[in-house]
């Protein structure tokens, strides 16, 4: 479902990615925790196909079209409702917006408001809509629990949760490894471009994990 | 990919960055106003016992109608910049002649809004007569557009991501403008003078060419300066 295979890129002088690979099967949810500068961020625009590698290849099956994307900013026009919002992204996906997103999101009071008008949070449950909104196979999240409430952050676990089910991929970047660790069937730790652990969770709760997190990164 | 989900995809494009100009103005109101302001300046500036409005209407013309649209073509990028949407767009199924596409009729509704407000006061305030030769000029002015849009837009994407885009835009742009303007100002004259169209189709000519050529450099570079 998705191939990562020796991955490198580098910005200068410094690699970002110094041989990446990996699987992801139907059902997987990767977390990946780092420290900052630690190469999560274009390894997820790699996979997206965002940034090209300099070395090896990033495979996603079905394409652009199978990947939901939630990156460090919302990918939101400020000056466009929420509904206005929904309808282009969906539009470009030649899909209809479904019917229950907003409410799943909890974003049904605020569907024409401009976005630019939302907090932060709700700002987020909307790009956590847009990266929904044509149902992918594939999700690549950078961060997507910044600004959520608890309340907010429970529902998009779920949603999360039905995802997997439902027999998709997701690759999660988050410094929270609580929340990470919860979602997760794998778990990987980045450190100067590198993977330094990885392994599924197999039963291992956040303690243990936060614990061997400290530990590799040391 | 088929024409018509090729455009059915930058209409999607267009329409949302005439919905998010129609709700700022921003950018309209800004070009509107430069333009209001250039043709004062020059209506009070002229000596009319010197220089006959006739011959210096149509150079005033365009080079107002350049300047504002070097501001109204700085816009097309910038607002996908804000969130980060330009990695939204370049991440969706489709292709990137469509995003171009869609900017590059933004654009021109924009511009060419901006020509509505520039021609009549041209007239007015020059005491010019264009409405005997509206349809005409209507289709120098169209030509002329198309060519330094579709350059400009082009230009748009790929100086949005540097600090000075601003300044950049208007130099790399302005060199590419010079032969439209030049061929456009030359049919303008003729024109507002009564003359025959058939006196001006050289230049028809050579601005449809020019529009062909870069329209389809444009489109074929287009996607280069959006990848990584």
């Amino acid at each position: 479902m998705l191939l990562a295979e020796e991955l490198r890129h580098s910005f200068g002088s410094v690699k970002a990615l110094d041989g990446i690979s990996f699987r992801l099967q139907p059902g997987q949810t990767l977390a990946i925790f780092g420290p900052n500068g630690a190469g999560k961020t274009t390894l997820l625009k790699v996979l997206a196909g965002l940034i090209r590698p300099q070395h090896g290849r990033a495979h996603v099956e079905g394409g652009r079209r199978a990947i939901g994307w939630i990156g460090h900013q919302a990918q939101l026009y400020n000056q466009l409702t929420v509904t206005e919002n929904l309808r282009f992204w969906a539009s470009l996906y030649d899909v209809r917006v479904p019917e229950d997103v907003l409410a799943r999101l909890g974003l049904e009071e605020h569907a024409s408001r401009p976005v630019g008008a939302l907090s932060r949070g709700l700002v987020q449950r909307v790009a956590i809509a847009r990266a929904l909104v044509h149902n992918p196979a594939v999700l690549l999240l950078d961060e997507p629990f910044t600004g959520l409430d608890r309340t907010a952050a429970e529902t998009f676990g779920r949603l999360l949760g039905q995802h997997a089910a439902a027999g998709r991929a997701t690759v999660l970047v988050t410094h929270n490894v609580e929340e990470g660790t919860e979602l997760a069937t794998d778990v990987a730790f980045m450190r100067a471009g590198r993977f330094v652990h990885f392994a599924p969770r197999a039963g291992r709760g956040p303690e243990q994990v936060g614990e061997e997190y400290r530990r590799a990164i040391a | 990919m088929r024409s018509p989900e090729l455009l059915r995809q930058a209409w999607a494009v267009a329409s949302k960055d005439l919905l998010i100009e129609f709700r700022s103005r921003t950018a309209i109101v800004s070009a509107a106003m430069f333009v209001i302001l250039v043709l004062l300046v020059f209506t009070f500036a002229r000596d009319p016992t010197a220089v006959a409005a006739i011959d210096l209407a149509p150079s005033i013309l365009w080079v107002t109608l350049t300047f504002a649209a070097v501001l109204a073509l700085n816009r097309a990028f910038q607002l996908e910049l804000e969130n980060q949407a330009l990695d939204g767009l370049l991440l969706a199924p489709i292709s990137r002649s469509s995003i171009y596409l869609g900017k590059l009729i933004a654009n021109l509704v924009f511009v060419g809004t901006v020509e509505l407000i520039g021609v009549p006061l041209l007239a007015l305030f020059f005491n010019v007569a264009v409405w005997p030769y509206a349809g005409p000029l209507a289709l120098v002015i169209a030509l002329a557009t198309l060519g330094f849009v579709s350059v400009g837009t082009l230009f748009s994407a790929m100086t949005v991501r540097t600090r000075v885009s601003d300044l950049l835009l208007a130099v790399l742009v302005l060199p590419f403008m010079i032969p439209p303007l030049m061929w456009a100002a030359r049919a303008t004259g003729p024109l507002l003078a009564g003359r025959p169209l058939s006196e001006i189709a050289g230049w028809l000519k050579m601005l449809a060419a020019y529009d062909i050529v870069f329209l389809a450099l444009a489109l074929f570079l287009f996607p280069a300066t959006v990848n990584e």
